[in-house]
């Protein structure tokens, strides 16, 4: 059995690009299917597959039976924005997380532990403190964007200061970068004025997808799926720069810039999420990280695929946190740690010598 | 061997310095390796030979001095166009992330592939030929990690001929290889140079650079001490001029080509701070 799993997954290595893309994206795109039609009837309001069916046809033009009015409601302006945020910020997370996976040369990198997410969720932070994101609606995720990006290059910063870059120094800054925002949250947490902010900061920390509607797809969505096709088209320069930047540069990549470019991309996409979802941990390490055991580890495949699994992962895991304490909700991000990390860590011990080989 | 004028000059470094913190690595220094020639590049440990030829290759900005490939300004080339037609073989392979021998290999038709572009089945076929003449394809579907140093440096050999190089550089190609692929490897790079294309390689192994090469370059301390044929360059008095160690050479009599007996060093204290391959084989 594991004999052959592990047969099958060889000769899928063995297949060309184009064959290895198409069989990826097939799988991957019937689970994305799957689950969004699933997570569409599950809820409070009980809507069954076929209804769901009905409703999604109708929207799109086709002639279907009747159907309620109610069960229209909830999937059209309730439940589908949700899972299609659900989705992108799954997408990002995921396509972040292997670029900065490759760009690192370290398995451990993703945008949570370089510090990235740590200046969106500042940004949002000082957006929701200072009363700006109840003024006006784009504030928080205006304000999230530059914190993710403004994180990134102070990362990058540090790293290249003196002219010589150092691959170490970026992944050491952006750890301490990241303790630093944490501690300035913190500290604006400590001194926030009245209650009602704090709870609102706090929920938004856990990184949620409740009350998700159509703005927030408006606002996240293509800049997600923009920045995915931008980092596929850098793949194959970043299966070189994962060689080492020297490799990089014999084989005719423009180091510098490529690498700029790779970290800005994947900060924007971190910011898109983060500005719809709040902070969602271990989907940019866990899915990237899976996946290249999987498939091996040529980017080109990798990322489009981790946009896909990191879309399955938060369905999947928003899904179980709107059921499991019915009629409450569990927080998306809490699950995301709570079901990631100890997966992550059994992987670990599974697999040590293949992930420290990596 | 000498390059006359309609042998078009491949590979043309004229007074190239390179200096780091204040250090000069390369200080003026002069190689020229014309279309279809092998030239060698022999001197002590930190002579410069790695660092000449990464800056042949581009990959470090030399401060002074000018390089020209076939006839055109490295710097104002692009680093894809440098890689089309010049291809470099590095000392130490780098950590390799898990590819397979087979996708790395592939990895150098990268330069051939526009953007929008994936390998095609000739590129396949041109990184198969590739691993056949360095005689990996058996390596091809394993990770590079569970391969040996010589074998991973063959299978870096490969990707360079796999990007079809008019240029070949290559960094100690031999330092990890057993004997039999120290001789089939530098005997494929012989053939592939009497085919037109042309060879740069740094080389430890004097008897080895003795009989492969058409030009040798030793370099000292980052200068060009003395250039010219094997037969030229190989004197007793070069070899210890540059290295510090004695040496007797004469023809080898069932080869036929020239050979080099390493004797012992010169004086014991320059050989304690030369501790390189060429020392140790001494001692033996």
């Amino acid at each position: 059995m594991q004999a052959a799993r592990l047969a099958t997954l060889r000769g899928y290595r063995q297949m060309g690009i184009s064959a290895r893309l198409a069989i990826g994206a097939v799988v991957l795109l019937a689970l994305v299917l799957v689950v969004g039609l699933v997570s569409l009837s599950l809820g409070p309001v009980d809507i069954s597959l076929r209804h769901v069916a009905w409703i999604i046809l109708s929207g799109v033009g086709f002639e279907t039976p009747e159907f309620g009015r109610t069960e229209q409601l909830v999937i059209e302006q309730i439940r589908l924005p949700r899972i299609i945020v659900g989705a992108s910020v799954g997408a990002a997370l995921g396509v972040a997380g292997a670029t900065m996976q490759g760009l690192f040369r370290n398995p451990m990198a993703d945008p949570g532990i370089i510090g990235v997410s740590a200046g969106g969720a500042l940004g949002a932070v000082v957006a929701i403190a200072a009363g700006l994101s109840a003024l006006f609606f784009l504030a928080l995720p205006l304000f999230a964007f530059a914190g993710a990006i403004a994180a990134a290059f102070l990362v990058y910063g540090i790293a290249v200061v003196g002219g010589h870059f150092s691959m170490a120094t970026l992944l050491l800054a952006g750890v301490a970068v990241n303790a630093f925002l944490g501690a300035i949250v913190s500290a604006i947490i400590i001194f926030l004025p009245d209650n009602e902010l704090l709870r609102e900061v706090l929920f938004w920390l856990a990184g949620g997808l409740d009350a998700r509607a159509w703005e927030h797809v408006r606002i996240a969505t293509p800049l997600i799926a923009g920045s995915t096709a931008l980092l596929m088209l850098l793949s194959r320069d970043l299966n070189l720069l994962m060689l080492g930047d020297d490799e990089a540069r014999s084989m005719g990549v423009r180091v510098g810039v490529t690498r700029v470019v790779l970290l800005a991309v994947s900060a924007l996409a971190t910011g898109a999420a983060v500005a719809v979802s709040g902070t969602i941990a271990f989907v940019g390490l866990v899915t990237p990280h899976v996946l290249r055991l999987a498939l091996g580890p040529d980017n080109r495949v990798l990322i489009p695929m981790s946009a896909l699994g990191g879309a399955v992962f938060v369905m999947v895991a928003d899904t179980v946190a709107r059921l499991v304490i019915e009629p409450a909700e569990m927080r998306v991000g809490i699950l995301t740690a709570f079901v990631g990390a100890p997966f992550f860590i059994a992987l670990l011990i599974k697999n040590k010598r293949q992930v420290y080989s990596l | 061997m000498t390059m006359n004028g309609n042998t078009p000059t491949a590979v043309d470094a004229r007074a190239v310095s390179f200096s780091v913190e204040a250090k000069t690595l390369l200080d003026g220094v002069d190689v020229r390796a014309g279309r279809g020639h092998f030239v060698g590049l022999i001197g002590p440990n930190g002579a410069g030979k790695s660092t000449l030829l990464r800056t042949l290759s581009g990959i470090l900005r030399h401060q002074e001095g000018a390089v020209s490939l076939e006839g055109r300004d490295l710097e104002s080339l692009p680093a894809r166009d440098v890689a089309a037609i010049l291809a470099l073989v590095p000392q130490l392979a780098p950590y390799t992330q898990g590819f397979t021998a087979f996708e790395l290999v592939l990895m150098g038709r990268y330069p051939h592939l526009g953007r929008f572009q994936v390998e095609s089945q000739t590129d396949d076929r041109i990184a198969r030929e590739a691993m056949r003449l360095t005689e990996t394809e058996d390596f091809g579907p394993r990770t590079l990690e569970t391969l040996s140093g010589g074998e991973r440096q063959r299978v870096f050999l490969a990707r360079a001929l796999a990007q079809q190089p008019r240029i070949l550089l290559l960094d100690e190609p031999t330092s990890n290889l057993d004997i039999l692929h120290q001789l089939t490897i530098l005997g494929l790079v012989r053939r592939l140079v009497d085919g037109g294309l042309t060879a740069i390689a740094a080389i430890h192994d004097l008897n080895l650079a003795a009989r492969y090469c058409d030009h040798l370059v030793v370099l000292s301390e980052g200068r060009v001490v003395t250039e010219g044929s094997p037969e030229e360059v190989l004197q007793p008095e070069t070899i210890e001029a540059a290295f510090g160690v004695r040496s007797a050479v004469y023809r080898e009599p069932v080869t036929g080509a020239l050979a080099i007996s390493l004797i012992e060093p010169a004086e014991e204290p320059v050989a304690a701070t030369n501790g390189n391959g060429v020392t140790s084989a001494a001692g033996r």
